[in-house]
C-alpha cells in the first residue's frame, strides 16, 4: 500500500472526520461526515472494481466504522482521548477505586439484587432512570477534566468509575429483559 | 405494486455495456429472480408466466432432477426423494432441526451439516439450494439473453455464519458470481424506500414459510442503516401448518402415519392456512392410503388459538429489536410487511396492535425481497453509480472465542455495522506452551455448548517462552456479507494462522470445483471455453476501469508509476486477443499489483474530497 494510504488510515480519528479532537462533539458533524465516507469507501461502491479496490473499500469501510463507533459512544471516545494524550485509563490494571466509590457501588448492587428478587419492574426502571442521571452528571465531570482542565489522571479515574456505572446499566437492562421475557 | 421507476442520470455503463445481473431470493417456500430492465425492477416470470419458483427440488433414479411446480406436484407421492424446504437445512445439523421425526426424509447425520438420502444418491443441503438456483439462473440467461455477470443472493438477516456460509457455496455450486449476500429485511426495505421516498424510522417485518426476521432500520436522505435485527431462523408458516396438522391428528385420533400421508395431511394444513386468510372457515378433507378419509372443520377462531403461541414467538424478538435500537414503538413511522405468511389475518391484527398502527401492505409480500435485491445487483455491477443511497447492514449474532471454563468472550458484538474487524489479545497459559487453540462460536449466550460453533484451529510454532510471555493477537473480520475471517498471529514472533470461518463441513473451494466439472455435461472443451470467457470478460473489466480511472486521477501518479500501468496494460490487452486463459489471468493480476497505491491515493482523495465538499456545505447553508 502507498504511503499516502497508510498515513489516511492511521490519522487520528477525530482528523478522519475533520473534528477537533475534543470530548465534547458535534454529534451530526460526526454523523454526517462519516456517512460522507462512507458513501465513498463502502465495499458496495466498488463491488465491481478489482480485487485491488475490493480489499481497499473492506479496509477503509471497517476503519470508519470503527472510528465512528469509538467516537460516537461517550465513554470509548474517552478512552481514545486518554490514549492520544499518552494517558491509558488503565482499566485492567488499576483496580484500586476510592472506599466512597466503592461503598456507592454496593448500595446499586444491593438496590438492583432486591428489584431482581421481587421481580419488580417499576423498580428496576426508577433505578435505571437514576443512573442515567448518574451517569450524566459524571460525563460532566469527565468533560470538564478532558476539555477544560486537561487533567488526565482525574479523567482517567472517571473513566474507570464510569465503566463499573456502564457493568450496572447492563445489569438492569438484563434484568429487564429477563423480567419482560 | 408501483413499478420501481429508478432515475438515469447515475447510469454509469453506456447501454450497449449493460452488464446482466439479477437479484435471486432464494426462499425456504418459493424462489424468485429479478433484474432491472430500463431502469425498472421486474421480476423474471417462467415460461407460463409464473413468477414464484417453489423451493422444491425432486431427484430421480436416473440422476436428473426436477425443480419447482413438477417437483412440488409429486411430493405427496414421492415424499422421500422430494424436498421441500432445504433452506431450513442449510448449515444445520440434525441436533438443531426441530421435530426432525415428523419429516418424510432419511437424514445422514454428517458431521455439522446434515445430508438427505435420495434415489439420486446423498444429497446436502447446499446441493438441493443450487439446483434451485441454477433453474433461476437459466430463467434469467434466456429471458436476458446471456450470460450473468452476477447475482445477489438474499439471506434471512438472522442467519448466522453457517448458514451464510452454506446459501455462498450453493450459489458457486450454480455457477453464480455472488455480487452480494443480502439481508432479505433491507432487501425489501430498499425496494420500498425507493419507491415511497420514505423517510425515519421503519420495521420489516418478514415471515416466510420457515424463517422470521424483524428489522429496525433507519432511512434519512438516501441512506438505510441497520439499527438492529433479530429473528428466529427456524419460525415461518411452515409451523402454522405443522400446527393444524396436529390438530387434525387430534381431531381424528389418527397416529403414525406414513410418509405418504404425512405430506398429504401438510398439503391439506397449508391450504387450509391460506383458505383461512380469506374464509372464516375452512373443511379439511384427504382420503389416507389405506382408505380411511378425513374431513375436519377448522374456523379461524380455532386456527388463531392453536397458533397463539407463535404469533407471541415472534413478538419477542421483535421487543429485543426495539430495545437494542434504543427506540419504542412510539418512534415507529411504518411496519413493512414481508413474507407470504404475513397475510394472516392474526399476524396482521398482532403486528397492528403492538406497534399501535396499521401495517403497510402496499407492496406484494412475495416479490419486494427480489426486487431490492436486483436493484442493489445493477448497482453492484457497476451499471449505475448507486450514489444516490448506502447500504449500512449489521451482524445479526455475535461472535466470540472460547475461554476458560467452557466461557465465551465476545469479539464482536450483535448489530454492529458492517464491515467490521475487532481483535483481541490472549496469552499462554502454560511455560513452554507452543500452540494455541483457537475455537471460533456466535451466539448470545455465556455457555461456549450454547452458541454455534463456527471454527476450530491451532496457532502452532509459538517459541516457548514462560506463561504469560506469548502474546497473541486473534482478528475477525466480518466482510459486507456478513461473513467472517479470522487470523491470529503472536506478536513476539511473528507467528500466524488464518482461516476463512468455514463450518468444518462446509465445501472446500476444491469440492466444489470438482461437483461444478462432475455437473457438466459436456466435457473438458466446455469447461476451458467458460474458463476463457470470464477470464476475458474479467480482463475486459480491469482495463476499462483502470483507463476510467487514470483519465479521472491520472494527476496522483508521476510518469514513471504511469508509464507502468500503461505497459501492464498493453501487456493485459495483448493476452486478451489470444486464447489462453490463464495468461489473461496472470497479465490481470500483474496489472492490479501495478495499480495498488495508485487505487490507494483514489480512495484518499475521494474521502478527502467527500468531507471539503461538507464543509463547503456547511459553510453555505
Ligand atoms: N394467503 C395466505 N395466507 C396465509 N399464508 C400464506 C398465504 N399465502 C402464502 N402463505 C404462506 O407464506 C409462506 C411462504 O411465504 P414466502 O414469503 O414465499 O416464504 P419464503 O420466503 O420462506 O419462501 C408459506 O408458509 C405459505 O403457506
Ligand atoms: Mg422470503
Amino acid at each position: 500500500m502507498s504511503n499516502m494510504a497508510m498515513f489516511s488510515l492511521e490519522k487520528n480519528h477525530f482528523a478522519l472526520f475533520g473534528l477537533a479532537p475534543a470530548y465534547r462533539l458535534d454529534l451530526t458533524q460526526l454523523e454526517q461526515s462519516y456517512r460522507d465516507i462512507q458513501a465513498q469507501v463502502h465495499p458496495d461502491k466498488h463491488a465491481h472494481l478489482g480485487e485491488v479496490e475490493r480489499r481497499l473499500a473492506m479496509q477503509w469501510s471497517t476503519h470508519a466504522n470503527e472510528a465512528y463507533q469509538t467516537l460516537r459512544q461517550p465513554l470509548a471516545r474517552a478512552r481514545y482521548l486518554l490514549q492520544l494524550n499518552g494517558a491509558e485509563s488503565d482499566e485492567n490494571s488499576n483496580t484500586a477505586m476510592s472506599p466512597a466509590f466503592l461503598m456507592e457501588q454496593m448500595e446499586w448492587r444491593e438496590a438492583i439484587g432486591d428489584a431482581k428478587a421481587a421481580e419488580a419492574l417499576a423498580d428496576l426502571e426508577h433505578l435505571a432512570g437514576r443512573l442515567r442521571a448518574e451517569i450524566r452528571q459524571r460525563e460532566e465531570k469527565l468533560q470538564q477534566a478532558l476539555d477544560v482542565e486537561r487533567d488526565f489522571a482525574a479523567a482517567a479515574e472517571q473513566v474507570r468509575e464510569l465503566k463499573f456505572m456502564e457493568k450496572l446499566r447492563e445489569e438492569i437492562h438484563f434484568a429487564l429483559e429477563a423480567l419482560e421475557n | 405494486m408501483a413499478l420501481l421507476q429508478i432515475a438515469e442520470p447515475g447510469l454509469s455503463a453506456a447501454p450497449h455495456q449493460h452488464r446482466l445481473a439479477v437479484g435471486i431470493d432464494l426462499g425456504t417456500t418459493n424462489s424468485l429472480v429479478a433484474t432491472v430492465r430500463s431502469s425498472i425492477s421486474v421480476v423474471l416470470n417462467d415460461e407460463d408466466g409464473r413468477a414464484l419458483l417453489p423451493s422444491v427440488v425432486r431427484y430421480l433414479a436416473d440422476g436428473t432432477t426436477e425443480v419447482g411446480y413438477a417437483a412440488q406436484a409429486m411430493q405427496s407421492v414421492d415424499p422421500h426423494n422430494t424436498v421441500v424446504s432445504a433452506k431450513r437445512f442449510m448449515g444445520r445439523g440434525v441436533s438443531d432441526i426441530a421435530a426432525i421425526v415428523n419429516l418424510p426424509y432419511q437424514f445422514v447425520d454428517a458431521p455439522g451439516m446434515v445430508q438427505l438420502k435420495t434415489v439420486a444418491g446423498v444429497k446436502s443441503p447446499v446441493e438441493v439450494s443450487a439446483e434451485i438456483l441454477k433453474a433461476l439462473r437459466a430463467r434469467a440467461e434466456k429471458s436476458l439473453g446471456g450470460e450473468l455477470v452476477g447475482a445477489v443472493i438474499t439471506v434471512p438477516a438472522y442467519f448466522d455464519d453457517a448458514q451464510r456460509q452454506a446459501t455462498k457455496d450453493a450459489a458457486r455450486l450454480a455457477g453464480l458470481n455472488v455480487l452480494r449476500l443480502l439481508n432479505e429485511p433491507t432487501a425489501a426495505a430498499v425496494a420500498y424506500g425507493l419507491d415511497n421516498a420514505a423517510e425515519g424510522i421503519y420495521v420489516v417485518y418478514d415471515l416466510g414459510g420457515g424463517t422470521f426476521d424483524v428489522s429496525i432500520l433507519r432511512l434519512s436522505r438516501g441512506v438505510f442503516e441497520v439499527m438492529a435485527t433479530n429473528g428466529d431462523s427456524a419460525l415461518g408458516g411452515d409451523d402454522f401448518d405443522h400446527r393444524i396438522y396436529c390438530w387434525v391428528l387430534e381431531q381424528t385420533g389418527l397416529f403414525a402415519l406414513s410418509a405418504q400421508d404425512t405430506r398429504l395431511l401438510l398439503t391439506r394444513a397449508r391450504e387450509a392456512k391460506e383458505e383461512l386468510t380469506f374464509h372464516p372457515e375452512t373443511r379439511i378433507t384427504a382420503v389416507l392410503s389405506n382408505g380411511q378419509a378425513v374431513d375436519v372443520l377448522l374456523t379461524s377462531k380455532i386456527f388463531s388459538e392453536i397458533t397463539l403461541s407463535l404469533v407471541n414467538k415472534t413478538l419477542a424478538p421483535t421487543r429485543k429489536a426495539l430495545r437494542d435500537a434504543n427506540l419504542g414503538v412510539e418512534d415507529v413511522k411504518g411496519v413493512v410487511m414481508v413474507g407470504g405468511a404475513t397475510r394472516m389475518p392474526q399476524i396482521q391484527r398482532a403486528v397492528g396492535e403492538f406497534f399501535g398502527q396499521e401495517p403497510l401492505n402496499n407492496l406484494d409480500p412475495d416479490k419486494v425481497v427480489a426486487l431490492g435485491a436486483a436493484i442493489q445487483a445493477n448497482v453492484l455491477a457497476g451499471n449505475r453509480s448507486g450514489d444516490e443511497w448506502l447500504l449500512l447492514d449489521v451482524i445479526p449474532l455475535s461472535l466470540g472465542l472460547e475461554t476458560m471454563g467452557g466461557l465465551v468472550e465476545k469479539v464482536i458484538t450483535r448489530n454492529s455495522t458492517i464491515p467490521v474487524a475487532r481483535a483481541q489479545e490472549f496469552t499462554t497459559y502454560k511455560d513452554g506452551q507452543t500452540a494455541m487453540s483457537i475455537h471460533v462460536v456466535q451466539g448470545e449466550r455465556e455457555l461456549v455448548s450454547d452458541c454455534r460453533s463456527l471454527a476450530k484451529f491451532e496457532l502452532r510454532g509459538i517459541p516457548p517462552m514462560a506463561a504469560g510471555a506469548a502474546r497473541v493477537r486473534v482478528t475477525f473480520q466480518v466482510d459486507a456479507d456478513g461473513l467472517l475471517s479470522v487470523s491470529a498471529r503472536e506478536k513476539n514472533s511473528g507467528v500466524e494462522a488464518s482461516v476463512m470461518v468455514k463450518p468444518s463441513y462446509g465445501l472446500s473451494d476444491g469440492e466444489i470445483a470438482d461437483m461444478l466439472k462432475a455437473s457438466q455435461q459436456h466435457a473438458h472443451d466446455d469447461m476451458t471455453a467458460r474458463s476463457l470467457r470470464e477470464q476475458q470478460v474479467d480482463g475486459g473489466r480491469i482495463l476499462e476501469a483502470v483507463a476510467a480511472a487514470l483519465a479521472e486521477d491520472g494527476e496522483l501518479l508521476n510518469d514513471a508509476e504511469r508509464g507502468k500501468i500503461e505497459e501492464r496494460m498493453a501487456a493485459l490487452r495483448v493476452t486478451l486477443e489470444g486464447n489462453a486463459p490463464q495468461a489473461i489471468k496472470n497479465a490481470a493480476e500483474a496489472l492490479n499489483r501495478a495499480t495498488e497505491s495508485f487505487a490507494g491515493r483514489r480512495m484518499n482523495r475521494s474521502v478527502q474530497q467527500a468531507l471539503a465538499g461538507h464543509k463547503l456545505e456547511e459553510l453555505e447553508s
